[in-house]
């Protein structure tokens, strides 16, 4: 029993903890796009561009 | 594009846009090992960019189709990007691009053409592969893309360029001071959520041991006595900054000496809160932390899925403003030279010469000085042919140049502009609305002032029978009475029923939305691009000659295939659905020496014969014989293009607006659930006529001017009609605001949405019954609601009010009542609910 003279206050230090977590993400943006990550995530990002692209972009400039 | 609407008229459809492919055309595109076969160069040029880019995985992530790439996406850069240059500028940078140190920048851009994931992905993947860009973010529900870049390795004109060969358009923009103060109000409601979220679980925690207990001595009070500091210390931050909001508001509302709804919520949560702290501090009484927790997550979530709801309404008017012309061509020595300079439309004055070249927006109000050209004025009047401007006709800022180039003199700028005037009278429209709203937040006040007179009653009541226990029923009262399943009856109710809606493409952008369509007894519409699709087809065809219907077509086709207004438009797409028919003619119909009379028609050789399309009176020139003057009044207020050569008349061709497949449904719904059913339209009454017989509609007024309309509606609502009304173009923004319910299309003009209440984005008229129906469902749900609320209330009161009910019971009985309302709300957000209806 006695050993709830510290489990409480840890619970509200961790609460605080998760509290500042979340105030982190939303300050950095997390929050601002809700469906984006969840498409983006499904997509390879690890085909380079063939040499035909880089052929296109110098005539074009 | 409206390209399902004959889905067998050719044999495939375009890989990359989904547009049916032209019978003869053959562009094909080697994606993954096998080729696949596109609609037009535009859209090849775009698949070329995209396979060669190694960004293949678009086409098999994507979950729609894109939009058809301009026809000359491939060699002509579009009128708007010639202008890209001038965004390179630091002077016209100044306002939307952020210096950072050195050479990098950042910029905002929409992005125009964004139908699914995949297009984001696409987008951000082959703007950071160009060289000298530093990152790029896009956010997919706004479409609005964040840009660094390095200035001196690539400039912003080409990174447009860039986007533009993969056959989506960037418009940068300054993302502005609403932008931000949106995005803060957002962020700082989300905390309070959160915080109010997981302060309520843990608080609820420490609640329930404690309730489990019961104060049957099993529990040592130091336990007790701990787990109520805890909870004192996690509902600070609830109390304090989560349901600041309300303390604000309740303050705002004593200042102005009403009762509004913050009043008792500020008064429950600021009393229980300082019971509970009284009661910690001196070790005795009861705590009600959980119940205030609870009561703060609950009305924050209400208000915050609300908020998001409006947002998403505010973006396209926000849009349509960033659209106007920021840039017009001046003619600095007109007449005497034709030479043109770009300027800032601010640094124009009254009285200077412009040049407006085809497809571009008038960028002042003024007067044409020199050519002829049609100008679309759809975004004005809603009407959806284009109207004829020659010497001396008025040009109105913000309507688009259709066929040919114009020079004009600048009369009005800015605030003088007839657009800003319209936008006036749509404000004092806007400002005359809230009475209604008034009256309910009038009863509700009441209601309020009844709740405080009665906690007061008993605190002074008991005081005299017991005074040790006065403060502690006072609190009992005002917690169970706690106007939580009173506020929030209607608010869960509204968010749930939004939602469903929304889900449906019907989007809710003002709170009495609902409420008043279920009232409503009138549906007024306004035929151009609501009842029809607003947009020109071929009607019919009336052969003259011995020729064949399909010969004709395809000569008219030929003829116009040059031109790029609303009526060629309709007769090429109208001669390529004509089908295998048609390519015996291609060969007799090769037109050389194409003119073109800006207002009258085009004349072209065909054979080594002259051959004229267009206005019935300039075809008659060439025919030399009179125009066949009955056919053409026959044909319904529809437009009559005329065909002929040399020899004689060949054909006439009646053009008009169609209806959309789903009206006439709509139409007998609305009349079948005992609405009446109204026609108003600034078009002519034969025209008006026609739609409302097809429709079944027996009530209707054409040739109506914007005030005409407006009165009309005031009329009906004089004799206490509840009215709605469906429409698009600002002229009918006024009207929009006067009627009880607006319900603007979601492709109509972008200034109406501003107004509207509610807003069709799915553009399927079905859906607007179904909103219908999902109105008058959140009406009795709503009055369930306020009736449990009100039961709830009656039997609690007076109950605490005696002493009976102990703070613990009054807690949970709040809280009880509160889910049974969210509950009961939630019923709404049942996707069968909505399902049958369409």
């Amino acid at each position: 029993m006695e050993s709830l003279y510290l489990l409480i206050p840890i619970s509200v230090i961790l609460i605080f903890l998760v509290g500042w977590i979340f105030i982190w993400a939303v300050k950095s943006g997390q929050f601002d796009d809700m469906e984006g990550p969840a498409h983006r995530i499904l997509m390879d990002d690890d085909k380079p561009p063939s040499d035909a692209a880089k052929k296109n972009h110098s005539n074009e400039e | 594009m409206n390209s399902t609407a004959n889905p067998d008229c050719a044999a495939a459809e375009c890989f990359h846009c989904g547009q049916p492919v032209p019978l003869n055309a053959h562009y094909p595109v080697e994606i993954e090992h096998v080729s696949r076969e596109m609609c037009c160069r535009g859209c090849q040029a775009v698949a070329e960019a995209i396979v060669d880019g190694g960004l293949v995985d678009y086409y098999q992530h994507r979950t729609a189709k894109s939009g058809a790439a301009a026809p000359d996406a491939a060699d002509v850069v579009p009128e708007w990007l010639r202008q890209a240059k001038l965004y390179d500028l630091p002077e016209v940078q100044q306002s939307f691009v952020r210096q950072e140190t050195g050479e990098v920048r950042e910029a905002s851009l929409i992005l125009e053409g964004i139908v699914c994931a995949a297009c984001v992905w696409l987008n951000e993947r082959h703007i950071s592969g160009l060289p000298g860009v530093l990152s790029v973010e896009i956010n997919y529900s706004t479409h609005r893309a964040r840009v660094r870049w390095d200035n001196s390795r690539i400039k912003l004109s080409e990174i447009l360029h860039a986007v533009a060969a993969i056959g989506y358009t960037a418009h940068p923009f300054d993302p502005g001071r609403q932008e931000q103060i949106f995005l803060k109000e957002r962020q700082a409601a989300l905390r309070r959520l959160f915080i109010a979220g997981i302060g309520m679980m843990q608080v609820m925690m420490y609640a329930v041991p404690v309730y489990v207990a019961g104060g049957d001595g099993s529990m040592p009070p130091w336990i007790e006595n701990m787990m109520r500091w805890a909870s004192l210390v996690l509902t600070l931050p609830v109390v304090g900054y989560s349901a600041w909001p309300f303390f604000i508001g309740a303050w705002r509302d004593l200042k102005l000496r009403q009762a509004g709804m913050d009043v008792p919520v500020a008064l429950g949560v600021g009393a229980a809160f300082t019971a509970s702290v009284y009661a910690t501090l001196t070790g005795g009484g009861e705590v009600y932390f959980d119940s205030v927790t609870m009561f703060v997550f609950f009305l924050l979530s209400g208000r915050f899925l609300e908020m998001g709801a409006r947002r998403k309404a505010a973006d396209a008017a926000e849009k349509l403003v960033k659209m106007q012309p920021a840039m017009a061509n001046r003619l600095s020595a007109y007449p005497d030279s034709q030479a043109d300079e770009l300027v800032a439309v601010s640094s124009l004055s009254a009285g200077e010469y412009l040049l407006i070249r085809p497809g571009e927006s008038v960028p002042a109000d003024g007067v044409v000085e020199q050519g002829g050209s049609r100008v679309d004025e759809s975004l004005l009047t809603g009407e959806s042919r284009p109207v004829m401007k020659n010497v001396g006709g008025c040009l109105i800022a913000g309507t688009i140049n259709v066929d040919s180039p114009l020079v004009m003199r600048v009369e009005g700028l800015g605030q003088d502009t007839v657009l800003s005037g319209i936008v006036r009278l749509l404000d004092r429209a806007l400002a005359e609305k809230p009475a209604l709203a008034q009256v309910a937040d009038r009863v509700a006040s009441w209601f309020v002032l009844v709740l405080l007179l009665i906690a007061v009653g008993t605190g002074v009541a008991w005081y005299f029978i017991e005074p040790a226990r006065a403060l502690w029923i006072t609190v009992a009262v005002l917690v169970v009475s706690c106007p939580c399943a009173l506020s929030l009856a209607t608010p869960a109710a509204l968010t749930a029923a939004t939602g469903s809606l929304t889900r449906l493409g019907l989007l809710t952008t003002r709170g009495h939305a609902l409420e008043t369509l279920a009232k409503a007894s009138y549906f007024v519409f306004d035929k151009t691009g609501t009842l029809t699709h607003g947009k020109m087809s071929l009607l019919e065809t009336i052969v003259l000659r011995d020729a064949s219907r399909e010969h004709c077509l395809v000569l008219a086709a030929a003829l116009e295939r040059a031109s790029e207004h609303a009526i060629a438009d309709a007769i090429v797409s109208a001669a390529s659905e004509v089908g295998s028919a048609t390519s015996r003619f291609e060969d007799q119909c090769e037109v050389a020496k194409i003119s073109n009379f800006p207002g009258s028609g085009v004349e072209g050789e065909v054979g080594g014969r002259r051959c004229r399309l267009g206005r019935p009176a300039f075809v008659a020139e060439l025919c030399a014989s009179p125009v066949p003057e009955e056919l053409v009044r026959e044909r319904n207020g529809a437009t009559v293009v005329a065909l002929g050569d040399e020899n004689g008349w060949l054909a006439l061709f009646a053009l008009g607006d169609t209806l959309r497949p789903d009206a006439a449904s709509l139409v007998k719904g609305l009349q079948q659930r005992g609405k009446t059913v109204v026609l108003l339209s600034g078009d002519q009454k034969d025209a008006v006529q026609g739609v409302a017989r097809q429709l079944g509609i027996t009530t209707l007024r054409a040739a109506m001017t914007p005030q005409g309309k407006l009165d009309f509606v005031r009329g009906l609502q004089g004799e206490g009609a509840v009215v709605a009304m469906v429409g698009d173009g600002v002229n009918d923004a006024p009207v929009l605001a006067a009627a009880g319910v607006s319900i603007a299309m979601g492709g109509g003009t972008q200034v109406a949405r501003a107004s509207a209440d509610m807003i069709l984005l799915s553009e399927h008229l079905p859906h607007l019954l179904a909103g219908v129906d999902i109105a008058v469902k959140t009406s009795h749900i709503i009055r369930q609601n306020l009736a449990w609320a009100f039961v709830y209330n009656l039997i609690a009161i007076p109950l605490a009010a005696l002493g009976y009910i102990t703070p613990w019971m009054a807690g949970i009985g709040m809280s009880a009542s509160s889910l049974m309302v969210v509950l009961n709300a939630l019923r709404l957000v049942d996707p069968s609910a909505v399902k049958d209806r369409s």
